[in-house]
């Protein structure tokens, strides 16, 4: 594991990726409760797994279906959630 | 009518046609929003109409509020999802109501199910019904405190990513069954981690946990990681008798334990030893590293997870200014709590490149050392039994003193059976003691760990 502390750079630059606005005063606190956190998994350090990674508890199987027609969400019930509508559509902020 | 009767008694009255349901709804709402208004237990009450046919009869059954209830906010304890009504049913929630369960409310929670005290909803906080200064537990903390509040039959539909069934059942003193993962479907449910989500249910006898598992278990096109398992009627496996059982007791689970609860689990093993079962201490060495690849895996999963909410959809909107990055930034700032918000950098941080195989991958393949671990156990032993939770509920006003690494270290015990998938019913050791016995299986042996706990339940 890395052995550096988290600089305020990183964790802005990781709030940037995760899509988070964060104040100068969440950055400091968050700074330092990862900081905390990674301390204590140091401990995954001493283990030394020399076998395969678990993505799942248990082994799985691809599943497919039939491919066939079946019923789905209506548009109106698609859209039902939403304020940002359009014509049918949902409407999202501008690309740029 | 006395409505005060178990699950197993009110479906006998109802078969037996003794039930005056407008009554028996009347009753049941008006208690349901005392005791709401007294412990903040539900984020919504919905006054259903009960259905009168099998297997469930209209028994009340809550449901949390991460899981998906056509028509009825399903907000996983969080404002972002404010307001959201799904127009779908999660599988488990079509399958209680095609067995004529009535869906009673949506039970309050730790916001997608980040936490282990439920202190971090924005619905409020749910009030241990054993002594409102203590916390429920969580994260289904609604659930287990409602089951333990409502002194009418009610089984309450709950979820656990890393103890979030086990830990409230524990301080609630009630019955959290967790099933295998993969047992019962995933579809509908408000993901938190992937690989580690389960719904499960809580009760307050074990009957009551069986049979709603008997329910929602089985085999789910729409969910890819769904067991092909046959549905099965677990009520059948409740017996009072643990002769010749085999249990293994894990060394490393009573290190750092309250010593109350040592002493009360130890009581509860020496009780099942003296009506028959066998027991003998067990080695599960790679212990010390599952709650740092829990808390590395769970997160990470969450963080992709939680990319999905950005105001467009459903749930908490803004106007929409500025371009796309701008919009949702501001969005998920608003509607994250302070938790949320952790948990996706401490997750985001852990893929990032440079970082994902020294957290992420070793993670991963230590949660094979855990997995073998348990198995190696299973080979000698039917079930494994240790405490739930290493302390008694803490007071609400004490909790927000711990830092967040001094909260994710209570998940200590709940977190490597979860981890590892198998399943596990926490139940009290004591009556109406807030001390769970943790009777953990291997996979797919929910019969094991039923005739256990059914067994010790009788023997308490």
């Amino acid at each position: 594991m890395p052995k550096e502390k988290i600089s305020l750079e990183t964790i802005k630059h990781v709030a940037k990726l995760s899509r988070l606005e964060l104040t100068e005063e969440e950055l400091k606190k968050f700074q330092k409760d990862l900081d905390d956190i990674l301390l204590a998994f140091k401990e995954l350090d001493k283990a030394r797994p020399k076998c395969q990674a678990s993505f799942q508890p248990l082994p799985i199987k691809d599943v497919t279906r039939e491919d066939k027609e079946e019923k789905c969400l209506s548009r109106e019930e698609a859209l039902a959630n939403t304020k940002h509508k359009e014509r049918g559509f949902f409407k999202g902020p501008r690309a740029v | 009518m006395n409505y005060n009767i178990t699950v197993k008694e009110f479906l006998e009255e109802a078969k037996a046609g003794n039930i005056d349901y407008s009554d028996f709804s009347f009753r049941l709402f008006k208690e349901a929003e005392k005791l709401n208004k007294k412990y903040s237990l539900l984020q919504c009450i919905a006054k259903g109409k009960a259905k009168k046919g099998p297997e469930l009869f209209g028994l009340p059954v809550s449901v949390k509020d991460n899981i998906c209830t056509k028509g009825l906010q399903s907000s996983a304890g969080s404002s972002i999802l404010d307001g959201y009504l799904p127009p779908f049913d999660a599988t488990s929630v079509k399958r209680i109501k095609e067995a004529c369960g009535m869906i009673i409310g949506k039970t309050n929670q730790d916001e997608f199910g980040f936490g282990t005290f439920s202190v971090n909803s924005a619905y409020g906080v749910p009030k241990n019904p054993l002594d409102p200064a203590r916390s429920c537990g969580g994260s289904s903390g609604g659930a287990a405190g409602l089951t333990q509040a409502l002194d009418m039959p009610h089984v309450a539909l709950a979820e656990s990513t890393g103890g979030s069934i086990s830990c409230p059942a524990a301080f609630c003193s009630v019955i959290g069954l967790t099933p295998t993962y993969g047992l019962v479907s995933r579809y509908g449910l408000i993901d938190f981690a992937n690989s580690l989500d389960k719904i499960g249910p809580i009760g307050r006898y074990v009957y009551d946990t069986a049979l709603l598992l008997s329910v929602i278990a089985g085999n789910d096109p729409r969910d890819s990681t769904s067991l092909q398992v046959a549905k099965k009627d677990y009520t059948k496996c409740m017996s009072n008798d643990v002769k010749g059982m085999k249990i293994g007791v894990p060394k490393e689970y009573f290190k750092s334990v309250d010593s109350k609860i040592e002493k009360t689990v130890w009581a509860a093993i020496k009780k099942l030893e003296a009506n028959g079962a066998k027991y003998e201490k067990v080695l599960l060495p790679n212990t010390k590293y599952a709650l740092s690849a829990y808390y590395i895996i769970a997160t990470a999963e969450a963080s992709t997870n939680l990319a999905r909410y950005c105001g467009m959809r459903y749930g908490l909107h803004l106007k929409l200014e500025g371009n796309f990055d701008e919009y949702f930034s501001r969005v998920r700032s608003k509607g994250f709590g302070d938790e949320a918000k952790r948990r996706v950098i401490l997750g985001t941080f852990a893929r990032m490149s440079g970082y994902r195989d020294a957290y992420y991958l070793k993670a991963m393949r230590v949660r094979t050392l855990i997995i073998n671990d348990f198995r190696k156990a299973f080979k000698r032993f039917d079930v494994l039994a240790a405490p739930t939770m290493p302390i008694l509920p803490p007071k609400l006003s004490a909790i927000a003193k711990l830092s967040p690494i001094e909260q994710y270290q209570m998940d200590v015990l709940t977190v490597p059976a979860n981890l590892a998938g198998m399943p596990m019913i926490s139940m009290p050791a004591e009556e109406k003691k807030p001390i769970g016995l943790h009777l953990i299986g291997n996979h797919l042996n929910e019969d094991k760990i039923l005739r256990a706990a059914s067994a010790y339940e009788v023997m308490r």
